[in-house]
């Protein structure tokens, strides 16, 4: 199996890494830079679990190569905050118990927050859509819907954070 | 304990565990990664029913990167047999097909490599020569003596059949007015967690120790893993600390492990095994309750039921592993939430050539609510009554509780009347029935469900000597240990693993009450299975009430050495003296007082100042028994199931698409009692899943098999999981009737919404179909079955 050295942009940080050709960009994110938070649901398409900014748009990086993503610029569930605080979004989450075993957790981060990156008070159909493509067993999506909206009224100003890092 | 009076319990809370897994720090088993670890892939039986002839590794072998290639010759030499809870000896289960394969995706050999790739590379270069046999896919033909037994030895492909009579079912069916009988189906689905399961095995040969880091959730499983790899349980530590990513009762991999445990044991090196999903869909061994029901009810013209015969016949799947006793804790709550006079219940497990059965949260229950209420509106409908006065007038009333049930379990309280008149009001529901008549005006099949059901909780083990009069089983009791350090910071050491369900939150909120201490202070930890405490792990809803009460045992009795200590510094009798925020001050003066961190300092370092006969140091255990466990059934099966009974009623509104057969529900609203919620937060989102849940079973989930044994939806493109679209705005009103037997009042509510969803999306699906003068009582009613059922009558009319 081919060989590829890869020059990849992870959360402002530059990596360099080898892949085989064959090497799904989630395992390169987990397995050779030990990302972990990524995580791997279904390795088909279908779930969301694995769901990274990739060039400012949410994907799934169970569909991507490593060798695909030479070059890029990724944000993961890592890169969400400065370490040790956490985001207005992921606070938010905090708030409304937005998880439970959190396995899902980093993928619909991923999906929120490149929904608020594009429309700042978004409808809860809006939302509902933005997360649609990210399977969650624990929730019933109820308080990961209520804590979007929450993280949007924060953002706009309309209801300042309680704690901006817990 | 009045609600009102609680300082921590009850109130809004930010759950201790959510912060690591926002920020991406989750340790999950997939995350851990031990250096020299080697892979496991594994090659799976493409038939449902085979003897193995041959298995030829040689290839395998030969590829760069292979280190082993083990078959079932090699379990069965290195292994014992997984157990299956049932009193039938000659069914053996490995963990690799033992001469034969008896599903399609069962284990036939297993490859250990340097990367995971490369061992799925060489299973396909195993050759397996194969002679396919004729499978036995249908549970009602698996039962003639004319179908060969999947399990020769064992004789029949009947694993378990019992028949129990509660009262005097002839005589109410002889006397009652009316009868009905009719058919449910509950076809195969599960909970299907993201996470698939995972293991990490690694043997230390200096050590003689196997650390095993698991994404379980499951009693005795230390124990089992021990003895199948024939190794004394002290010499295995599970670590349950591993962040399980989603179980609702089916992170079950014992099979997993001890395939991992042989290997890592064998080879001397870490070995990790993660099922892929297509691995967990086909060879996880994680599907559900697969049942037909055969009803009759006997009711008057008042529309009082007065007895019932249920006959389940349950289709295990190719070994027996926990689903005849999925069959079991039905018998707990067998006549729900009603005041039925006798109950006859048969209960049938059959081995097929199908993927086997793992506990799916409510181990049996759903699937028996969504039968009993389908009987409540069939019973209704016979009589021309309203859905609603029928449960009315059959709902044990709130005046008669503590209530007996005729097979044996006692409800400890409730106010089923309160908490659906409550839920009729939240929905509007006469607002609803106006929008269904106008919806039908305008040419749509629109519908109104409804359902009351019950959700037993405090997960005892009364089933398993029910099932299996060998089996003495009479606790499941569950341990915890508050330890306080010398400068006061608090510990609380839980004795299992969690997957999403709070229970570091729990035990926090809990020690922090009794101890009057603040919550948010206070570290929870996980013990290993070497230095736990007993616990049988978080199944049928039973933390909130086991760990919870176990938690405020052990506080209690720091608080009682503190305030002794106190009172002895005082220079003052106990009953002088009072605990406060952790502090001990004299009642008669509060001025004077004795602080935490002082009385800490004391137990810590100054024995001169302790009480006579104190240990030092501040720490204490206690092990809680289940609530009413402790006693066997009786000779007619009469058994008190689980201790505590919560009660939910769902109220949704559904739309069907004459075309499609999609379904399209909400507004959705949820009457919930529980008893004292000791999170909200938590119980609310455990409620919304369980209803996600439901929506799954009712509408969408189903391992299909074609009548070949091959499974037809072994993916997320084929076996449909509700989305933010599928899933509608749920309301949840809550009611809280205490519980008398637990610490705080709380019940178990783990399995909430699951165990009522089906229920009322069949109901809403039926009203809404009823027009057309259509029923049906088998789930999932998918787009498919639902198009296919309306074309029935639609087609008559063009």
């Amino acid at each position: 199996m081919s060989e590829h050295d890869i020059t990849l942009k992870v959360n402002g940080r530059t990596y360099r890494g080898k892949a085989s050709a064959r090497m799904t960009l989630v395992d390169f994110l987990r397995d050779e830079l030990r990302l972990t938070g990524t995580h791997t649901g279904c390795e088909h398409g279908v779930c969301g679990a694995c769901s990274i900014i990739f060039e400012g748009q949410a994907i799934r990086s169970c569909l991507m190569f490593a060798v695909q993503a030479d070059g890029a610029s990724i944000t993961t569930v890592e890169g969400l905050a400065e370490p040790g605080t956490l985001s207005v979004l992921q606070d938010c989450f905090w708030e409304t118990h937005a998880l439970q075993c959190g396995f899902c957790t980093p993928g619909m981060l991923i999906a929120s927050q490149t929904l608020l990156d594009k429309n700042r008070l978004p409808t809860d159909e809006e939302i509902r859509e933005a997360i649609s493509g990210n399977l969650c067993r624990c929730t019933g999506y109820k308080q990961i819907v209520d804590a979007v909206k929450l993280a949007a009224q924060r953002l706009s100003g309309l209801n300042a954070p309680v704690k901006s890092d817990g | 304990m009045a609600e009102q009076n609680f300082r921590y319990i009850s109130k809004k809370r930010r759950p201790k565990e959510d912060r690591r897994f926002l920020a991406g720090s989750g340790v999950f088993v997939a995350d851990i990664a031990i250096p020299g670890m080697l892979h496991v892939g594994l090659v799976a039986s493409p038939y449902s029913f085979a003897r193995i002839r041959s298995i030829n590794a040689e290839a395998a072998l030969a590829l760069p990167g292979v280190h082993l290639v083990v078959t079932g010759e090699d379990i069965v030499a290195g292994t014992d047999p997984m157990m299956s809870g049932l009193d039938a000896p000659k069914l053996r289960r490995y963990v690799l097909a033992d001469g034969i394969a008896r599903y399609a995706g069962e284990w036939v050999a297993a490859v250990v490599a340097d990367t995971r790739a490369i061992a799925e590379d060489a299973a396909e270069l195993v050759e397996v020569e194969y002679e396919p046999l004729t499978p036995v896919t249908d549970p009602e033909q698996a039962m003639s003596s004319e179908s060969p037994p999947l399990h020769p030895e064992h004789g029949s492909n009947i694993l378990f059949q019992k028949k129990w009579v509660w009262g005097t079912v002839e005589e109410d069916f002889a006397a009652a007015d009316h009868r009905i009988a009719f058919r449910a189906r509950w076809h195969r689905s599960s909970t299907v967690p993201i996470e698939t399961f995972g293991v990490v095995s690694q043997w230390n040969q200096a050590q003689q120790l196997l650390d095993v880091w698991a994404s379980i959730q499951m009693p005795k499983f230390h124990d089992l893993l021990g003895r199948a790899l024939r190794v004394p349980g002290n010499a295995i530590r599970v670590h349950y600390d591993v962040d399980v990513g989603g179980s609702y009762g089916v992170k079950r991999g014992l099979k997993h492990s001890i395939l991992g445990g042989y290997l890592a044991k064998r080879l001397g090196v870490p070995v990790k095994l993660m099922e892929d999903r297509l691995e967990n869909m086909r060879g996880g061994d994680a599907q559900g309750p697969d049942r037909i029901f055969d009803m009759q009810a006997a009711f008057n013209n008042d529309g009082m039921i007065r007895s019932l015969k249920i006959r389940a016949l349950d289709d295990c799947g190719a070994h027996a592993g926990r689903a005849p006793l999925q069959l079991g804790k039905p018998v707990g709550a067998i006549c729900g939430p009603y005041k039925v006079n006798s109950v006859e219940y048969e209960a049938i497990s059959v081995t097929t050539n199908k993927t086997p059965q793992e506990a799916v949260r409510g181990f049996g229950q759903a699937p028996t609510n969504f039968a009993l209420e389908t009987m409540v509106d069939r019973v209704a409908a016979h009589l021309g009554m309203d859905r609603l006065e029928i449960r009315r007038r059959n709902l044990i009333t709130a005046d008669q509780f503590p209530y007996l049930i005729p097979s044996g379990s006692t409800y400890d309280s409730g106010d089923f009347h309160t908490v659906l008149d409550k839920t009729l009001t939240a929905a509007t529901y006469n607002d609803l029935i106006k929008r269904r008549d106008a919806a039908r005006a305008a040419g749509k099949l629109a519908g109104i469900g409804l359902s009351t059901c019950l959700e037993p909780s405090g997960g005892n083990s009364a089933f398993e000597p029910l099932f299996n009069p060998k089996n003495e089983t009479t606790t499941w009791m569950e341990a915890s240990t508050i330890k306080v350090d010398p400068f006061g910071a608090i510990v609380v050491i839980m004795n299992t693993s969690t997957s999403g369900q709070g229970h570091e939150t729990l035990a926090a909120t809990v020690a922090g009450e009794i101890l009057e201490r603040d919550p948010d202070t206070i570290r929870v930890l996980h013990a290993d299975s070497l230095s736990a405490m007993p616990s049988n792990s978080p199944v049928g809803s039973r933390m909130a009430i086991m760990l919870g009460g176990a938690t405020a045992g052990a506080g209690k009795k720091i608080k009682a050495s503190v305030t002794a200590i106190g009172a002895k510094k005082l220079g003052v009798a106990i009953d002088a003296v009072e605990y406060r925020d952790g502090n001990v001050v004299l009642r008669s003066d509060p001025s004077k007082k004795v602080s935490w961190e002082v009385i800490v300092e004391i137990a810590h370092r100054k024995f001169h100042e302790l009480p006579e006969g104190m240990e030092p140091g501040l720490q204490a255990s206690f092990v809680l028994e289940v609530p009413t466990g402790g006693t066997l059934p009786d000779a007619t099966g009469r058994v008190q199931m689980y201790p505590c009974y919560a009660f939910e009623s769902h109220i949704v509104y559904a739309e069907i698409d004459r075309v499609t057969g999609q379904v399209t529900l909400g507004p959705y609203t949820v009457g919930h009692d529980c008893g004292v919620m000791i999170n909200p937060d938590i119980v609310h989102g455990m409620t919304y899943g369980g209803i996600a849940h439901g929506i799954g079973a009712a509408l969408y989930e189903r391992f299909l098999y074609d009548d070949t044994g091959q499974l037809l939806s072994g993916t997320f493109m084929d076996y449909l999981i509700p989305s933010s679209h599928e899933v509608p705005d749920v309301k949840i009103i809550d009611h809280c009737t205490p519980s008398p037997l637990t610490a705080f009042g709380q019940k178990g509510s783990g399995e909430a919404g699951y165990l009522g969803g089906p229920a009322a999306i069949a109901c809403a699906v039926n009203d809404a179909l009823s027009p057309l003068g259509l029923k049906i009582a088998e789930l999932p009613m998918t787009p498919s079955v639902l198009g296919d059922l309306i074309a029935t009558v639609e087609n008559k009319r063009t």
